[in-house]
């Protein structure tokens, strides 16, 4: 059996099932178990990948490669932690009164319709079904942000779904503007869109067409990324939303689109040969980690504060592929990894916190340590951990990424620094006196689940100090075929 | 070009291109919700007759299924859907864009400009017929970019958003003899999704605001 079906098929029908039965008390137990029988199938398609490398499954319709099997292990791995921390989020919040089981229906079942469109933009071939991915993945996901029908959730969504649909638009055109130079090399049955046949005429498609293709491409995906200056959704989506997906849209989507993006630099690197594509990603990664850093400082939500930190990291990442070259490549693959884990740790922490002060106003929430130590510790740990602390798997790629641009673009790197400066001294300036303090909050009624939140912050504590002898021949194929 | 494919047809594809360009440009200009709806109506139709154009000259049978899908959801479906939101929630007039509208001509006409410019040297490349409008095509993408981003109705907003769309396709059609059946499945599936979704947001918004100005979604602001 071909395990890319179930990858595929178990959140497509667990979709269907949660939509169409309506809200149960399993539903909950449901949306686990989908995510953990997709999350086991991924692990299949990897075991499959490191024994017979890439392959192409279904007609060429789908490629499975080193870039994106541990893109499809990491996503289904935080879809099925995630679910597993939305089991007591929900409980806590439909005792509040802010979800109904409609609500809860409409949740679930768009949460697994969203890991669906996710994994298929990771798998497919097709650069125009990646684009239909996703669309499909900001179409989920806006219905998620709104969720609660309030009228910042639904002033956050309608934003997100009108810069996204818009900014994404783009990227079609830049799709339309490949095809059209692709078709005369490959021909229109040859299957110009597939990515595997573009690699390989790479170097004869035409450099003019392909400028504009990739300058369409770059602004359309890129603002899915949440890249500095088309980012204004992305704070409003994660602050509004419910916590799950902030943490799905942070740890995951963000890297999906931002895997589109490298799709198209290696097409446009060689058919280019002008390290234009790593020019503008730098200049616009750099742009964000700078913007974002100082607009960071000046939050007052818990959740967009981390959302400014979201736009920060994928800069930071943005920058490192841009800079190209194996080690920076590999830093920014490792960035990508950590950052998903540490990020969605801090968001399910953060969830749990908001929920205990019955805000995420961050001048209210004080005192968790009394109240609930163990968020208090997720939030403290996770925070040293983004942050960049030693020996967190953050420190070690922005170390590798950091001396790289010493080396190769010594003027960015003053920029770099003072950014990461700024944003340590503000994020851990106001997640102190969240924990620590005097308090009057009373602990949550159900008992959260925390397991995820250190499974995470064990993985981005180990991804610091050893990373797996597969995972780093993952790294290594990866940047090879990115960094060129 | 091939030999074998008449002037005449060429001529029409590029006069409906020129349609298009045109209803883009009414589109801009027009301040009345329900005559912005009808404009959008016949962007599609003039879509649809050039898909079919180009799909009969060039003898590519799944140009025909496009513009049948593109009919049956740009030409009936959306518009229905469009003015039973325009009937239910009583939207007349958009009352004032962000800019006035001789500005927003201005940026238009030059957004035109820079479109043709654009696309006039990559156009050289394409082996189709209806090649020389892609630059039509790229401006009319422009031209809805700014609609959607100078209005301040949620439905004007949504009627830029559909007609950015249209745009897309009739430069796949014009470029590429359209995109593969499947990505053109997917796309319109999207579309149909998204507009569904956006109507019931329009209503939501309605019962949440009072109004369909989105001068009311101002609450979230970078600090």
């Amino acid at each position: 059996m071909e395990p890319l079906a179930f990858v595929l098929g178990v959140p497509l029908a667990g979709a269907l099932l949660l939509a169409l039965w309506g809200h149960h008390e399993v539903a909950r137990e449901i949306n686990v178990a989908c995510s953990l029988a997709a999350f086991l199938a991924a692990c299949a398609l990897t075991a499959q990948v490191i024994d017979g490398g890439p392959r192409l499954v279904w007609n060429q319709a789908f490629y499975i490669d080193a870039l994106n099997v541990f893109l499809v292990t990491l996503t289904s791995f935080v879809g099925l932690t995630t679910s597993i921390f939305s089991r007591p989020y929900m409980k806590i919040e439909r005792d509040h009164g802010k979800m109904t089981p409609p609500r809860l229906r409409l949740y679930h079942s768009m949460y697994q319709l969203f890991g669906f469109t996710m994994l298929l933009a990771l798998t497919t071939n097709n650069l125009g079904i990646l684009w239909v991915a996703m669309e499909a993945a900001t179409l989920t996901t806006v219905v998620l942000v709104s969720v609660y029908r309030t009228a910042a959730s639904l002033e956050a969504a309608w934003k997100y779904f009108i810069l996204c649909g818009v900014g994404i638009a783009q990227a079609l055109f830049g799709t339309v503007l490949l095809y059209m130079a692709a078709e005369k090399l490959i021909g229109a049955e040859g299957g110009a869109l597939l990515w595997t046949q573009l690699d390989a005429v790479k170097g004869q498609l035409d450099p003019r067409a392909i400028t504009i293709a990739l300058a369409f491409l770059f602004i359309g995906y890129g603002t899915k990324v949440g890249l500095v200056p088309v980012h204004n959704w992305l704070p409003d989506a994660h602050a509004e939303g419910p916590t799950p997906v902030s943490a799905v849209l942070s740890g995951l989507l963000l890297n999906v689109a931002l895997y589109a993006v490298l799709r198209c630099k290696v097409l446009a690197d060689g058919a280019l040969g002008n390290g234009l594509a790593g020019a503008m990603m730098m200049g616009f990664g750099l742009l964000s980690v700078v913007a974002a850093a100082f607009l960071l400082s000046r939050q007052r939500d818990v959740k967009r504060m981390f959302a400014y930190s979201s736009i920060e990291h994928m800069g930071l990442m943005t920058f490192a592929f841009g800079l190209g070259g194996p080690i920076a490549t590999y830093a920014g693959l490792l960035h990508m990894t950590v950052h998903s884990l540490v990020k969605s740790a801090i968001f399910f922490a953060v969830g749990h916190a908001a929920q205990t002060a019955g805000t995420q106003l961050m001048s209210e929430i004080r005192g968790l340590i009394k109240v609930s130590p163990t968020v208090a510790w997720g939030l403290v740990l996770g925070t040293l951990a983004i942050l960049g602390m030693p020996p967190f798997g953050v420190f070690a790629s922005e170390f590798l990424i950091i001396t790289t641009a010493m080396r190769e673009q010594p003027w960015a790197t003053p920029f770099l620094l003072a950014a990461l400066g700024v944003a340590f001294a503000s994020v851990f300036s106001r997640v102190q006196p969240m924990v620590f303090g005097e308090t009057q909050l009373a602990p949550l009624a159900h008992p959260p689940a925390l397991l995820p939140v250190f499974v995470h912050l064990g993985l981005g504590l180990m991804l610091g100090l050893y990373v797996p002898p597969a995972l780093d021949a993952w790294f290594r194929e990866a940047a090879r075929m990115v960094g060129g | 070009m091939p030999a074998d494919v008449s002037p005449l047809f060429l001529q029409f594809v590029n006069l409906l291109g020129a349609v298009l360009l045109l209803l883009a440009f009414a589109m801009l200009s027009q301040r009345r919700i329900l005559s912005l709806v009808h404009l959008f109506t016949m962007q599609g139709a003039v879509l649809v007759l050039a898909t079919i154009v180009v799909g009969y000259v060039t003898a590519q049978p799944h140009l025909f299924v496009s513009a049948l899908l593109t009919f049956a959801l740009k030409v009936v479906l959306i518009p229905l859907l469009l003015h039973r939101v325009v009937a239910r929630l009583d939207v007349r007039w958009d009352v004032e864009p962000l800019l006035n509208i001789p500005t927003t001509m201005l940026v238009g006409i030059a957004l035109v400009i820079f479109a043709f410019y654009l696309g006039a040297p990559i156009a050289q490349l394409s082996s189709s017929v209806a090649r020389g409008t892609l630059g039509i095509a790229l401006a009319s993408v422009l031209l809805s970019f700014l609609m959607t981003i100078t209005r301040t109705k949620a439905v004007a907003q949504v009627i830029g958003f559909l007609a950015l769309e249209n745009g897309l396709f009739f430069a796949a059609t014009s470029a590429t003899y359209g995109m593969p059946m499947v990505v053109e499945l997917g796309i319109a599936l999207d579309v149909l999704v998204g507009s569904l979704i956006l109507g019931v947001f329009m209503f939501q918004i309605r019962e949440q605001f009072d109004s369909l100005d989105i001068h009311h979604l101002e609450k979230l602001k970078e600090e």
